[in-house]
């Protein structure tokens, strides 16, 4: 049996998560650094309600660039997310059932749980668990989450995330992951992952590191910043009012506090590039952390909120 | 007498807490049988704990099955209360009843409240069975964990990772206890990958055979060996070849592995080229391979990977192990050769923007704290005519925190300091300014050897007291099991290059140097505490760690440790040096002797001091009045100038000995002479002289801290 190209690899773990009962998502459309921050893993742990999903998810780490040269690190790599909330007790069983369903053979391979807990401070969220090691290589990452936007979860969610790249790279036993195969189209001929994204690779890294307006990098955060911030406290204006005022539920349930996240989402990317510009002063940079994270830690508190409310309505 | 086996079975336990959880569980099921009489004589040696990835087990063989019954006597009313003209009350009938014994056969005892009635009555012990399926749940909830977690839905319990089962068996019998929502049977599970069924445990005894057969041992030790062995025979592959040995490595993966196996990988020769320390380094720390040395004992191009299953039939698993290790080392090449085309120079300005601590701004800002440091400890040792270059350490000082900037650096972190010195030999820098740069993190463990040139040494002092200064000043000093910086090892390597490098700098000098940068740092202003309290803080904290080298390091007694740094706790060297004197004579009848008259004086000091009275600090020779305090005057001033003299030239055996042939005069002043005598003017001379040999033979040990009772030494 041929290994499966990049993107079988990713129709396969899809067509596997699917099978088990995720809804299936589509990558969010907002840079992130990680599959973690998309809203579906980073607001939808929060709270009381079940939820299973996958999705692809682009990760861009504009300080990880390497203009394309390197032949295993990326600005942008592609991680393929699974939450699972709450975990079945056979979860580790099922990770490893997703790893023969894209055609590894457990019995010949060498497999691993090595301790792994993953913390991130701007987003107020950690959790406990391993890298899971399949010949001496890492190619998942799972955690049981803990916290999230400073908050206490339960129940306790799963999240495995698949480093594609790699996971492709090793199945093909190439050594760059600009060999990877991609596909191969209807004549036969190979497209290679350096096809479809050397060039992306190429030029944004110049343009993260070289490019990017600082200043305006700067501008742009502090608006983003600045709405962000005025929604959430928009947000405890409106709880406030139909408290007082007995105002309709309503008012509270529609109101954004998804906008308020993309909005965060934009500060973090923004800092990142500020970071691989090296704008980032000693003094500024724990500082802007923790805006970043205060901005986080108020949407996931306003989205939490909302969420009870929805849950005593759908329950009275 | 049954066996009991008790299995808990997890998701993967950190490798890093196996070992100590199986020695608790382990100890916890013993006391538990000793405090439920379940044991029978010589309980530990029947007791064994297992330990894997996946589970911990205890197996006690031959334990009882049912406790003993006993009696006991309880105690009833009073006897007056109890009868009434010899008959019962009804007192004594609720008392019976309670007890459960007839009227008739009360008994009366007395004690040193009076007279009470009392009941003898065997209470029936209970069966082993509902004693553990009761008691084992508490025990496994109370295990300590460095870092635990929440699984289930209302977060009823912590443990290290999902508990997914448990077996429970007094020999083939199933205990019904049950612990985090599972329930106890016979059933564990074998192998993740090599076994399929889950396992039954057919006895308790059988647990070990049984869950061989289903790939796992079991026994740490047993994997071990099995591990040694196996490294042995892959390396036996290459001629010549020896692994190197790694304590810690093996340790680390006896407990990633239920089932282990060895392979030998190779890589490619070009590799060697680069440094052996970052070789090593990506192998050991980043992939737990051990290395391998050939033949002439240099680093061969092979590693040996510790494998979870029974073997690499196809070859797979070396053939991925080895492309990982090659992605790896590519890596390191890469970033080896991208950080050339920044030399260390140019990357000292790079410094600012990389973070030492967020209150305490740069490594820039620290770099130029530790080259004024560095600058003003040379002057310090030139003066006592060291010969050390300064032109030499000033160089390692800037450059010391540049590889920071790396690629390599920021990859491989261990490397940090390591990294720096190969650079700066690679740019060619004189090897001392390399050397130096080199070996400035160290010692980072107890057996980690101290900077080999004393620019290194001095870079590193420097390097070390600014950051427990900088700590300090923002109030992060250690506390309990809390030292986020590592601040002790810190100060315990401060202490150690002193000793190690016989420096003659005092660790107040040392300090104030620290604290004295922090001062004139303008920026750092309104976020330091008062620099004098930090100073006492520091002395503090340093004099722990001296004392702790001095202890635990050196192995002085405690009391010669105490009696030593009592006198001074400033100059390591001399530190030493005192407490090596004070070894030598301290088991001599004279030293003894002067120890507890030494006793005395402080205690007669302080008893005069708290009875409001008062004293010269000089005593008067034309008031000595009786002969004796006249014969110990006399003797106390000559002494006093010789040990002045002998001190001085660090004669410090022969110092002590000098104090001890006091001993006979001592004991007849103490013999003749009353002290608190009713004149004024007699006793506070007396006072005086004893106060004046307190202050002038105490500097090389406080006498009175070395314990003379034999049965308080050790």
């Amino acid at each position: 049996m041929s290994p499966p190209t990049f993107q079988e690899l990713i129709l396969k773990l899809q067509a596997f998560w699917a099978d088990y009962g995720c809804v299936l998502q589509q990558p969010y459309d907002i840079e992130v650094g990680a599959g973690t921050m998309a809203p579906e893993t980073f607001l939808r742990v929060l709270g009381p309600k079940p939820y299973r999903t996958a999705y692809l998810q682009p990760s861009r780490r504009p300080a990880d660039g390497r203009y394309g040269e390197n032949p295993n690190r990326l600005y942008k790599h592609l991680q393929l997310q699974v939450i699972l909330k709450p975990p079945p007790n056979d979860v580790q069983e099922l990770y490893l059932r997703s790893l023969q369903a894209i055609g590894i053979d457990l019995r010949k391979h060498d497999i691993k749980f090595e301790e792994d807990n993953w913390e991130s401070p701007t987003l107020g969220a950690w959790g406990i668990g391993w890298q899971v090691m399949l010949d001496g290589l890492e190619i998942t990452q799972f955690t049981y989450f803990q916290q999230c936007g400073g908050i206490d979860l339960d129940p306790i969610s799963a999240e495995l995330t698949y480093g594609l790249e790699r996971l492709a790279a090793f199945l093909q036993d190439v050594d760059s992951i600009y060999d990877i195969v991609w596909t191969r189209g209807a004549d036969g001929k190979t497209v290679t992952y350096g096809d479809v994204r050397l060039a992306e690779e190429l030029q944004f890294s110049v343009y993260n590191f070289e490019f990017a307006d600082v200043q305006k990098a700067w501008q742009h955060l502090q608006l983003y910043e600045s709405e962000c911030k005025a929604l959430i406290d928009g947000y405890a204006a409106v709880k406030k009012k139909t408290a007082e005022e007995g105002a309709a539920v309503e008012e509270v349930r529609r109101y954004p506090a998804l906008g308020a996240f993309d909005l965060c989402l934009k500060c973090s990317h923004l800092f990142n590039i500020l970071d691989a510009r090296g704008a980032i002063s000693v003094t500024e940079r724990v500082g802007v952390i923790a805006r970043i994270r205060a901005l986080a830690v108020g949407v996931a508190k306003a989205y939490l909120d909302q969420q009870q409310i929805s849950f005593r309505e759908a329950a009275a | 007498m049954p066996d009991l086996l008790i299995e808990i079975g997890c998701e993967e336990i950190p490798a890093r807490m196996i070992e100590a959880a199986r020695e608790e569980f382990g100890k916890r099921v013993t006391d538990l049988l000793q405090r439920e009489r379940l044991t029978v004589q010589r309980a530990e040696a029947a007791i064994a704990s297992f330990s894997t990835p996946r589970r911990l087990a205890v197996l006690a063989r031959h334990v009882s099955s049912q406790q003993p019954n006993v009696e006991e006597q309880l105690i009833g009313p009073a006897t007056k209360v109890a009868f009434k003209d010899g008959n019962p009350t009804p007192a004594a009938e609720a008392f019976a009843r309670k007890a459960g014994i007839d009227i008739a056969k009360l008994e009366k005892i007395t004690n040193p409240k009076g007279e009470y009635i009392a009941a003898t009555v065997v209470r029936k012990g209970r069966s082993a069975a509902e004693i553990l399926a009761e008691a084992l749940p508490k025990e496994l909830n109370a295990l300590y964990w460095a870092k635990n977690m929440y699984w289930r839905a209302g977060k009823p319990e912590r443990f290290v990772r999902p508990v997914r089962w448990i077996v429970a068996l007094l020999d083939d019998e199933s205990l019904p206890l049950e612990y985090a929502g599972v329930k106890a049977g016979n059933r564990s599970r074998g192998h993740r990958v090599l076994t399929s069924a889950p396992v039954t445990i057919s006895g308790a005894n059988e647990y070990v055979e049984e869950l061989k057969a289903s790939k796992v041992v079991a026994d740490p030790a047993e994997r071990l060996a099995q591990i040694r062995k196996a490294l042995d025979a892959e390396t036996r592959k290459v001629s010549g070849a020896r692994w190197r040995e790694d304590a810690e490595l093996l340790n680390t993966v006896v407990n990633l592995t239920e089932f282990p196996g060895v392979i030998l990988g190779s890589f490619d020769r070009a590799f060697l080229s680069l440094p052996e320390e970052v070789l090593v380094t990506v192998m050991r720390d980043h992939q737990k391979y051990f290395a391998v040395d050939d033949a002439s004992g240099k680093l061969a191009p092979h590693f040996l990977a510790i494998l979870n299953t029974d073997g690499d039939r196809d070859g797979m698993i070396r053939h991925g192990n080895e492309r990982v290790l090659r992605a790896r080392f590519n890596d390191a090449q890469f970033f080896w050769q991208a950080d050339q085309k920044i030399p260390l120079m140019e990357r000292v300005e790079m410094l600012r923007s990389v973070t030492f601590q967020k209150d305490l701004g740069s490594y820039w800002s620290k770099t130029e704290r530790i080259r004024a440091a560095v600058s003003s400890l040379i002057e310090a040792l030139v003066k006592r005519e060291v010969s050390i270059s300064k032109e030499t350490a000033d160089k390692a000082a800037l450059l010391a925190k540049t590889d920071l900037t790396t690629e390599l650096v920021k990859e491989f972190t261990e490397l940090q300091g390591i990294v720096g010195g190969l650079y700066a030999k690679a740019q060619s820098h004189p090897e001392g300014v390399a050397d130096a740069i080199y070996d400035h993190y160290r010692p980072e463990s107890t057996e980690d050897p101290v900077p080999r040139s004393l620019e290194g040494a001095i870079v590193s002092l420097a390097d070390k007291a600014d950051s427990i200064a900088g700590m300090f000043a923002l109030g992060l000093q250690p506390s309990g099991s809390k030292d986020p910086f590592a601040l002790r090892r810190q100060a315990n390597g401060i202490v150690r290059i002193l000793a190690e490098h016989n420096l003659s700098l005092s660790l107040e000098q040392i300090f104030s140097v620290a604290l004295e940068q922090y001062r004139v740092a303008t920026e750092l202003q309104g976020k330091l505490r008062d620099l004098k309290e930090t100073y006492t803080a520091i002395a503090q904290f340093l004099r722990e760690r001296l004392e702790f080298y001095l202890r635990d390091v050196r192995r002085f007694a405690y009391d010669v440790v105490n009696a030593v740094l009592s006198a001074d706790a400033n100059y390591v060297v001399d530190a030493i040096h005192r407490a090596e004197a004070v070894s030598a004579v301290r088991l001599t009848d004279d030293f003894i002797a002067i120890s507890t008259a030494f006793k005395r004086i402080k205690n007669i000091l302080r008893q005069a001091r708290e009875g409001g009275k008062k004293w010269p600090d000089e005593f008067k020779t034309d008031h000595l009045l009786e002969p004796a305090e006249q014969a110990l005057g006399a003797r106390v001033t000559e002494t006093r100038d010789r040990v002045l003299s002998l001190r001085k030239g660090r004669h410090y055996q022969e110092t002590l000995n000098h104090i001890a042939q006091l001993r006979p005069v001592v004991d007849t002043f103490f013999d003749k002479v009353m002290v608190m005598a009713e004149d004024d003017k007699l006793r506070s001379n007396r006072l005086a002289l004893l106060a004046t040999m307190q202050r002038s033979f105490s500097e090389i040990a406080d006498f009175s801290e070395i314990v003379t009772e034999k049965s308080a030494g050790s």
